[in-house]
């Protein structure tokens, strides 16, 4: 219910923020010199404008004559009244109904008509550009589960010792090295000077061009993962039920994986969920320094072009997805502790 | 589980504050410093290039050596330092001010009022990370230093906003609220002289990582194209370097490590200061 609520006002403040758009985003995305007639086509593609027929001697005039406002059509003769003179304008639509068509849109998954290349719409383009990102993303999700959950867990167990000051290090280091400068840093040392690793724009697909990418955006996640690991496996190694466990004669690595780990496992469900977000605007940067297909690069391109379909398209599925995420967390708690209910 | 805090007597911070804390501290004061005065550390001029040293490796003259237009890169970082404490301390200040006010209000008033301001807040919270600043920095064409104070502004507010509601609310049932207004004090005087000064700490904890996010997010954004234009920042030269790294790994090297010890400082700053002043978060556990 109150992701609904959410979802509704991301789309009305990214609705409201790209109209805000100061000149004219038809002569940006098509250029000074396009012909008035494209320029008319887009507008109305883009639901700026719409057609309104204007009979003389009928009565009904068109309630707003803003600078758009232009003649399109003028001939005899028009449905109502066989005398009278039909004029066709368009007229620049309401911004309610600008904001209704925009919900028709979002609705049924279109994002609206790309206008620039007839028929593509924006969903198209994002479902391009999709499993590049997926990929990226799963990537990272996993070097920083396969980082940070074991090292965290090895720290608590032996806290303050060597093993818990180097991973303490460690992530120290993830959370202050910004991804891009990382980015740059790892593709110096691992492509240029050790050759073991592609350079980006290099035609190779496949895991080994994943991998600096994925460390990339991944190392600032394991370090957070790693100091929550730690301290809330800390806290639950000494609740009263796990010493209750060993003294029963469950051996010791039951009695973490079982009973321990399992509980600790909630606040890293919850960093998960949280920091996911971080992990999609993180893609941006990645896909740009790696030179990637993806959501990212979609992004950057429209800002560039000045093309606002694709940028809000853009941030309305980065987003949307951050929603849905952000409530698979919560359904996932109960999974992970019964003990909490929604009611 | 005996929490540190506890034994503690009342010191000043500065003494509560660990090594690594003092550490950071002084980092921070460090940057400031580059940053206000910047033109007489500087090697050279702002504007100053040397032609005849374009993408110049490391030397006596040029330290950092020198960028495509042979422009020195220490003279570009030191005048970077300036964005950086600049966008970083305005944009928590702001934050601060409007969290401090709007959460205030939403907590100690409650009712509808706190239901409204929570779902716009959840609004806010739930565009990620710098999504929103890059889509409001799009619709300023020309991005500028006060489009991406005002975007990331814009951005961080409402996190401020549901730590100081999450505070005041607690905050508000205790006995001294009860008889600040059992001795007839209004509202706003309750919330603002008698609450909102016994929360700062968690807030003062969170404006100092606040400080390192905006310095980062700046960067992020100057690196992605859509920082302020024309002055040297660390993202964007970063981002310069990165386009040369095959030829001159230097440039993209020296503005990141900038950033990085900066960032460092911050988070030893915070960390530290979130053990001296908040005794409810447990970081370590006697063992």
């Amino acid at each position: 219910m109150t992701s609904l609520i959410v979802i509704f006002g991301v789309v009305t403040i990214v609705f409201f923020v790209v109209r805000a758009v100061p000149g004219d985003p038809v002569a940006s995305i098509l250029g000074e010199q396009a012909l008035e007639v494209d320029k008319r086509r887009l507008r109305q593609c883009m639901n700026l404008t719409h057609e309104e027929s204007l009979c003389f001697g009928s009565g009904r005039a068109p309630r707003n004559f803003a600078p758009t406002t232009e003649i399109v059509d003028l001939q005899a003769g028009c449905p109502v009244n066989p005398e009278g003179l039909q004029l066709t304008l368009s007229v620049p639509t309401s911004t309610w109904t600008q904001y209704t068509h925009f919900w028709g849109d979002v609705l049924d998954g279109s994002f609206g008509e790309l206008c620039g290349e007839r028929g593509v719409t924006v969903a198209d383009k994002l479902v391009e550009n999709i499993p590049a990102t997926v990929r990226l993303a799963l990537a990272s999700l996993a070097v920083a589960l396969l980082i940070g959950i074991p090292l965290g867990i090895l720290a608590a167990l032996r806290p303050y010792s060597w093993i818990d000051n180097a991973s303490a290090f460690l992530a120290l280091l993830g959370i202050s090295i910004p991804n891009f400068w990382l980015g740059p840093m790892l593709l110096i040392l691992f492509s240029l000077t050790l050759r073991m690793l592609p350079n980006p724009g290099a035609e190779v697909t496949g895991l080994s061009a994943l991998i600096l990418p994925a460390v990339t955006l991944g190392s600032a996640l394991s370090a957070k993962l790693m100091r929550m690991m730690r301290s809330s496996m800390l806290e639950v190694l000494h609740l009263d039920y796990i010493r209750t466990a060993r003294s029963k004669g469950t051996p010791r690595w039951r009695v973490l994986v079982k009973h321990a780990l399992r509980n600790a496992m909630i606040p890293i469900v919850t960093i998960l969920g949280l920091q996911f977000g971080a992990l999609l605007t993180g893609a941006i940067i990645v896909e740009k320094i790696f030179a990637r297909p993806g959501i990212g690069t979609l992004l950057l391109e429209g800002i560039q072009k000045r093309n606002y379909m694709i940028v809000q398209g853009c941030v309305l599925f980065i987003s949307m997805t951050y929603v849905l995420v952000n409530l698979l967390t919560d359904l996932l708690y109960g999974w992970i502790d019964p003990r909490i209910r929604y009611d | 589980m005996t929490r540190e805090t506890d034994e503690q007597t009342r010191e000043g911070i500065v003494e509560q504050l660990g090594g690594l804390a003092r550490f950071g501290g002084a980092v921070v004061v460090l940057v400031v410093l580059v940053a206000i005065f910047a033109p007489w550390i500087a090697p050279y001029e702002l504007g100053h290039v040397d032609v005849t040293q374009q993408l110049a490796p490391p030397s006596a003259e040029h330290w950092l050596g020198t960028d495509q237009s042979g422009a020195d890169l220490l003279t570009q970082i030191i005048y970077g330092t300036r964005v950086a404490v600049l966008v970083g301390f305005s944009v928590v200040g702001i934050c601060t001010t409007v969290g401090i006010v709007v959460g205030g209000i939403s907590g100690y008033v409650g009712g509808w009022l706190d239901e409204a301001i929570m779902r716009v807040i959840d609004m806010m919270m739930a565009f990620p990370g710098i999504l929103l600043a890059i889509l409001l920095i799009f619709i300023t064409q020309e991005p500028s230093l006060l489009a991406v104070i005002g975007a990331l502004s814009a951005t961080n507010w409402a996190g401020y906003a549901r730590l100081v509601r999450g505070e005041v609310l607690s905050e508000r049932e205790r006995t001294y609220v009860e008889a600040g207004r059992a001795i007839g004090y209004g509202g706003p005087r309750l919330l603002f002289r008698e609450v909102i000064p016994n929360i700062l700490a968690p807030v003062i904890v969170q404006a100092t990582f606040g400080v390192a996010g905006a310095i980062l997010a700046e960067a992020s954004l100057s690196f992605l194209g859509l920082g302020p234009q024309n002055i040297p920042s660390w993202g964007a030269l970063l981002d310069q370097g990165a386009t040369y790294f095959l030829l001159t790994p230097h440039l993209a090297l020296f503005p990141g490590l900038a950033i990085m010890i900066t960032i460092l400082g911050l988070n030893f700053l915070g960390d530290g200061l979130r053990d001296a002043l908040d005794p409810r978060a447990v970081t370590k556990y006697e063992t």
